[in-house]
Order: C-alpha cells, then structure tokens, then sequence
C-alpha cells in the first residue's frame, strides 16, 4: 500500500512537471512533427512515389510517430532525474522509505507518460496530412508501451552517470538521432544493399519502428516476433542495469 | 528509555581516501534534544548522511529505534525527518507540492497529507506562499519550508543540520521555540549547529566531534560545569573614574560595562564590595554568553596539540 502511494506520488510529480513546462515539452514536437510531414511528405514525398507498397506519406507516420515517442521518453527521464540530483530533491526520495524499484517505476513511467502523450498528439497532427489506417491496435500500444518504457530507461541510466546538462545531450545527439534515422523511419531496409541491409539489423529502432508500422499498415521488413524479442530483452537488460546503479547509489549517494 | 539512535563503530571513507570518520560511537535516547558540534569538515554532516541513508558507510552499525539500517532500512528510514544544511528541493515547485509529494513517498495518502501540509504551513508561517514556487522565498522561508517538509509523515526523530544557519535573529528565535515545542511533544530531535548559543539554550546532550572522532559525549550541565571560570558583564551607572579591581581578573569596557572574571570556587561578593568602596553602582549583571565556545574551542584545540605531539614524537 505504502509503495502504490509512493509510486503515485512520483508518477503525479513527474506528469505534472512535463505539464507545467508544457511549451518545452508538448508543443515543440507537435511543429517538428509538422515540418516533416510538409517537407517530406507533401513536398518530397509526392515525387518519391509508392515505398513498401504505400503512398510516402502513410509509410513514414508510423515512423514518425515513433521518433517522437523515442524522443520525448528519453530525454523526459534524462532531463528530469539529472536536474533531481543536480537541485538535490532526488534525495527526498533517498531519504523516505520507497524501494528502488518504486524510483526507478515512477521515473520511468513518468518518461512513459509524456512518450505517449506526445505520440498521441503527433498522430493527432498527422491526421492533418494523411488519411489514418489501423491494421491492429493490440500491436500499435504494446510496441508504443514497450518502446516508451526502454528509452524511458535509457534516459535514466543516462542521468545517473551525467555530471553536466551537456551530459544528458550527448547520448540523444549522438546515437539516438543516427539510429533512428536510420532505423527505417524514412525508408525501408529493402532499398539498402545486402551490406547495410544486415548492418541495419543490429538497430533495435529498426525492430520498434518496423513493428509499430505493422500495427498501422500491416506490412514489416523484420519479424514480429523477432521485433518483441529484440525490445523484451532490452527492457530486461536496462531495467537491471537501472535498478544496479541506484541500489548502489551511483551519481546519487556519497 | 528507549534508544532513538544507536551508532557504533562508524567509518566513512570517501573515495579519494579521505578518513572522515573514525569508529564513532554515540546514543541518543527518545525524547531527548541533542546537539552534535563540531568545526567545519568534522565529520557532523557525514553523520548524519550515513543515518538518513544519503551515504554510504565504510564500516560500524547504524540502529533507529532498533532497527538496524543494514537490515531493515525502511523501516528504519520511516522514523527519521531530515532538515539539510543545503536546500535540496525542487525551486520550482510550488511549496504545497512538495509537501505532499514527500509524504506520499512515505505512503501517507494524498488527502491526509494536503491536511498536514496545511498544518505545518500554517504553524510555520508559509500558509500564504503555499502556490509560489520554492525559488521565491526568503532563506529563512525556506529554511522553515524543509522544516515542514520533514514533518510531514510525522517522525519520531527529527535531524536538522544546521537549520538556523543565515537566518535572521528574530526567525531563529521563532524556530528555537517551534522546536522547542516539537521536543516537548516527543519528537527526539539532533541538532548540529555552528552557533553554540544555541546548542547551550535548546540540547540536553550534546557531542563534540573533530577529524572524525567524538571528544566529548555527555550532558549539557555536565560539560559547562568542566568551566573553571565564569565571566560575567556588569551594567554600571555612569561614573567618571576608572575602575580598580584587586586580585580579581577583569576588564573595563567603557564608562558604563565591566566584564570580570571569576573561578568557580569565589564568590561574587568580594566584586561588588570594591566596587561599592569606589562608589561604582551596578545597574544590573549577566552570565556573558558563548560560555559553550569557549569549552569547545579548548576541545577542539586540546585534541589538536594532542594529535600533533603524537606525530612530532613518531
């Protein structure tokens, strides 16, 4: 009982700061999102023509959506658990009674929750673009769920070993941006040589990209098995590697 | 009585190597109000980091109410309210927020807590900022905004590290009494302060910890009896002459303030009867305060000399 109440209250804080902050958080997305579907979409993508067998537009929402997803869990975590230890309110937790896993639980799911939040309002604006169409719902939350939840790690992890805020912008930078990029949001993995083709595979965002766009166009260049696999283990691996550090307090106790 | 706090064998070795504290032993009983001293760098804020669980121990055991941290952390952790030296709250969240935040982390439901936080707002004088961000308040304010905050699930001891720290007299003075009466209510309370006035007025324990070892661990009364000699500030009315005191230590002010010095075996009479002879009135007398500092200066500097008489005879 004590832990549902503590887990609540860092998942209510965690909301209400991603919402208090709202212009940061929820609106820019939106206008990135927007510029892509003009640029790439009606601009570019009228001459790119069809792209696994769909008009350019419809191929890259649920790619598209996809990146905001990423995007907006990670650096929610990262942001918001680094500036807890750098302001030192990270230790009203330290000091109160609540498991680690309670910390990790409510972070996480508070980078969950502003993931989402922002997913639905990026396919909310894409509807502004492109007709909408559903192969399987069950699919599409799960993937988005699933993949909210291992950025949402990652973020954390992130801010645990981060000293400076430029820390927390090196790993977004760096290896999301590319891998997403190239994790089959813009294209897809038929059109690479047999090369770059395996190299590709070794991108998990290829897996969450390829099977949320299953769940809207039922088409995948991965299996979906494969895809769950892939984010199930990753979950796995981080939450461990997550739930390590704070138990020993990495970054957060002397 | 029961012990609040028990700490035996404590080491914390920091990374880097330095030794910060040294196999401390101290108990603190419930109820009791109690003051750990100590110079910049001793070792108090250590302490009491390795109580609240914000740092990791070397070695020794840490006990509250029984409860060993090592084996029954939360529960022990359930009874502690901590007060830090340094603000560490979210500036720009709103203080009503960060009241009942922190009490559901110790599972008190939200209803409840907006109870409590109202309470202690209102007894602490923030009820009307309770929408402000943190950021927005006064030193004092958010001196007595952490003090709040630590209340909230109700503790059974309440640490505050230096709480009174940059905040003006008349606030300090208000906050001695707010916890003046928290200790009256039960609530064991361990105090580290710079300002030994304070420790002399509020604690009936007290320890004195330097390099990371305690050197004195006893009752208030017990340690200023150690004082051989008192000094006390005369009031007199205005005279013209110079006053002339013998076989007594003391020190003309001015025109109007002598400060003696007398051991404890003498008695004030033979003061007031000089004085008398040479026609001076005293208006009025008082104990000069800081009588802890100097006891806590010859402490500290007593295990200094110590420590270096040991290292010039290796």
């Amino acid at each position: 009982m004590n832990n549902a109440i503590a887990l609540k209250s860092i998942l209510t804080k965690e909301v209400q700061r991603f919402l208090r902050i709202w212009v940061q958080t929820l609106v820019p997305p939106a206008i990135t999102i927007s510029l892509y579907f003009i640029i790439f979409g009606s601009l570019i993508g009228s001459r790119i023509g069809k792209m696994g067998g769909f008009d350019y537009m419809s191929f890259i929402v649920p790619g598209l959506i996809m990146m905001s997803v990423i995007t907006n869990s990670y650096s929610n975590v990262a942001s918001s658990f680094f500036s807890a230890k750098w302001q030192r309110n990270i230790e009203e937790m330290l000091v109160a009674p609540v498991p680690n896993w309670v910390i990790v639980a409510g972070y996480v799911g508070g980078g969950m929750a502003r993931g989402m939040l922002v997913g639905l309002i990026v396919t909310f604006v894409s509807l502004f673009f492109v007709d909408f169409q559903i192969h399987n719902i069950a699919v599409i939350i799960i993937t988005v769920t699933l993949t909210s939840a291992v950025f949402a790690l990652g973020g954390l992890i992130n801010a645990v070993f981060a000293g400076s805020f430029d820390d927390i912008s090196i790993i977004p930078t760096f290896v999301l941006t590319p891998l997403t990029y190239l994790g089959g949001v813009f294209y897809s993995l038929s059109l690479l040589p047999d090369f770059w083709y395996g190299v590709s595979q070794l991108n998990p965002i290829v897996y969450m990209v390829n099977a949320f766009r299953y769940g809207f166009l039922g088409v995948s260049d991965v299996s979906l098995t494969l895809s769950f696999v892939v984010i199930g283990t990753l979950i796995t691996v981080l939450f461990t590697i997550a739930m390590t550090l704070i138990s020993k307090g990495v970054g957060i106790r002397s | 009585m029961q012990k609040a706090l028990e700490i035996s064998g404590l080491e914390k070795i920091y990374q880097g190597g330095f030794h910060a504290l040294k196999g401390i032993d101290l108990t603190v009983n419930e109820g009791d109000f109690f003051a750990l001293l100590g110079p910049n760098g001793a070792g108090k804020s250590t302490t009491i980091g390795v109580i609240t669980s914000l740092v990791n121990k070397t070695g020794g055991k840490v006990k509250i109410f029984g409860y060993d941290i090592d084996q029954d952390l939360e529960k022990a952790k359930s009874f502690l309210g901590l007060v830090p030296q340094e603000f560490n709250f979210n500036q720009f969240e709103s203080l009503i927020n960060i009241l009942v935040n922190q009490a559901g982390y110790y599972g008190v439901e939200r209803k409840e807590a907006k109870k409590r936080a109202e309470k202690y707002l209102k007894q602490l004088e923030l009820w009307d900022k309770r929408d402000n961000s943190a950021r927005m308040l006064s030193g004092g304010m958010k001196r007595r905004l952490m003090i709040a905050r630590a209340l909230m699930h109700e503790p059974k001891i309440l640490i505050l590290d230096e709480p009174t720290a940059g905040v003006d007299i008349e606030v300090r003075r208000s906050m001695w009494s707010f916890l003046q009466d928290l200790n009256k209510q039960g609530i064991t309370i361990i105090l580290t302060t710079h300002y030994l006035e304070e420790a002399e007025m509020l604690c009936r324990n007290i320890a004195i910890i330097n390099q990371g070892e305690i050197v004195e661990n006893t009752d208030m009364k017990s340690l200023l009896a150690q004082l051989d000699i008192e000094t006390f500030v005369l009031d007199l009315a205005k005279h013209k002459q110079s006053v002339v005191l013998d076989n007594i230590a003391y020190r003309q002010l001015d025109h109007h303030s002598l400060e003696v010095d007398i051991p404890k075996a003498q008695s004030l009479n033979k003061v007031f009867a000089q004085l008398s002879e040479q026609g001076v009135e005293v208006l009025s007398m008082r104990n000069k305060t800081n009588r802890l500092e100097a006891l806590f200066v010859g402490l500290i500097t007593h295990q200094s000399n110590e420590k270096a008489g040991d290292l010039a005879s290796e």
